[in-house]
């Protein structure tokens, strides 16, 4: 670990713990078990009732920042301001769309003393949704077949091609299941509503949902892999529960996808496997899910291990983990007082 | 008829598939045989075992054994 005079300061972002949770709650609980104290977690928030806020034996420190739409400088800007204060280490963005800001002023948060750990534009690329097939067609790893459209004519042609059920995805989140054209047509004006063009029509898979959480050090090399089966699913489809899996065929697809984009950071894989036990990938997350702290208990804390490696120490591959660990997610009622939300509301920080 | 070398066990009949996230329960005189599938003790001793033991013919035995085999098929627990 590198040393410094003052604590080391870790930049979270993604403090939305609500039923589609953010990851950052999770990353934070995972820095905190796996790294030497002192620790200051300074969060990094958007919205001013994201619980994480509000939860100070997690955060030390809140400052809102930019929306993504308000583009790098405002973000740089206002990161400058919170530097200035907390001198950041290490900085960790946790979700999808904040990510492309981040990894364009990594070299400039660098040359800050700002260290992240991100992957590099043509591996944040390769994975995603529009690029996936091509990718898993690349690489022999098993993709549902799809169709990237832009208008709702496209659609029969997909329902062709594809047959139904059609699964319309956005670009950066949701999914729905269309049975009927009625539906997908539905589900694509409502999808390009919230997330814009295009629309991925895949192809439906049927089979257990398993999401495997991945880091990789970014020269081909898996730092750690924990596969999990969801075992309570909400109507979201996010993992309520879940389980860790021993399976070489799981631990070997991720494998072969971080040797094949030498992928550097935090990731998670998502796969349906079949009955005939085929593991396809459905998606692949350019960051820790918000399941991330089941790593951590399950002896291969990727959180910690990415601060480490932001601040160039070497990190041994891990190679064991416990297998039938459970996470049961659970909602609580956290109270706070009207001045605290004033404060993050009126001043941007708390 | 194998279990699988991962499958976990337990003498109140708790079944653990690592490789699935699949858990199962078995009745008492289930989890006695799973014991000694794990164990590696061949099919036909178990069954000679449980016909001294309990008060069952040999069809009925067959019968059931098969049914037993089959969910323990279908549950993916033993080897192909």
């Amino acid at each position: 670990m590198s040393e410094n005079k003052h604590p080391l300061t870790v930049a979270v972002t993604g403090l939305n713990a609500i039923d589609s949770p953010g990851p950052g709650v999770a990353v934070i609980r995972a820095l905190r078990d796996g790294l030497p104290k002192p620790l200051r977690i300074i969060g990094l928030s958007y919205e001013t009732l994201e619980p994480g806020i509000y939860m100070h034996d997690v955060v030390d420190k809140t400052y809102q920042i930019t929306y993504p739409g308000a583009g790098t400088e405002a973000l740089l800007n206002r990161i400058k301001y919170i530097h200035d204060k907390e001198k950041i280490d290490v900085l960790i963005p946790n979700f999808d769309a904040e990510l492309y800001n981040f990894m364009k002023l990594a070299p400039t948060l660098k040359s800050m003393g700002i260290a992240t750990f991100l992957p590099t534009f043509e591996q944040f690329d390769a994975r995603d949704k529009i690029n996936l097939y091509q990718f898993g067609l690349k690489y022999g790893l098993s993709v549902p077949a799809d169709k990237v459209i832009y208008t709702v004519e496209e659609l029969y042609a997909c329902a062709e091609l594809l047959g139904y059920p059609l699964v319309v995805k956005g670009k950066y989140y949701d999914a729905v299941i269309a049975y009927t054209m009625e539906q997908a047509q539905k589900a694509f004006y409502k999808l390009t509503a919230k997330w814009g063009y295009p629309i991925i029509v895949q192809q439906f898979i049927s089979g257990n949902e398993i999401n495997v959480a991945v880091l990789g050090d970014g020269k081909g090399n898996a730092t750690s892999i924990i596969p999990m089966k969801k075992l309570y699913i909400t109507d979201k489809g996010k993992a309520w529960a879940g389980i860790t899996l021993e399976d070489d065929t799981l631990i070997a697809l991720a494998k072969t996808f971080v040797e094949a984009t030498k992928w550097k950071g935090g990731c998670e894989l998502e796969i349906m496997r079949t009955a005939e036990g085929v593991p396809y990938i459905m998606e692949i997350n350019p960051r820790f899910p918000a399941w991330i702290y089941l790593t951590a208990a399950a002896g291969q804390n990727q959180p910690a291990s990415l601060v480490k490696m932001a601040l160039g120490d070497d990190v041994p591959h891990f190679t064991v983990y416990e297998v039938g660990k459970i996470f049961i997610r659970y909602s609580w009622d956290h109270i706070t007082d009207v001045k605290e939300f004033q404060q993050i509301s009126g001043f941007g920080e708390l | 008829m194998h279990l699988k070398k991962n499958i976990a066990t337990s003498e109140s009949g708790f079944i653990f598939n690592p490789s699935t996230g699949d858990s199962y329960s078995a009745n008492p005189i289930a989890a006695e045989i799973l014991g000694l599938l794990k164990e590696g003790v061949p099919v036909s001793t178990i069954k000679a075992q449980i016909l001294e033991r309990y008060d069952v013919t040999n069809a009925q035995l067959e019968k059931d054994w098969d049914d037993f085999a089959n969910q323990l098929k279908y549950a993916n627990v033993l080897e192909n």
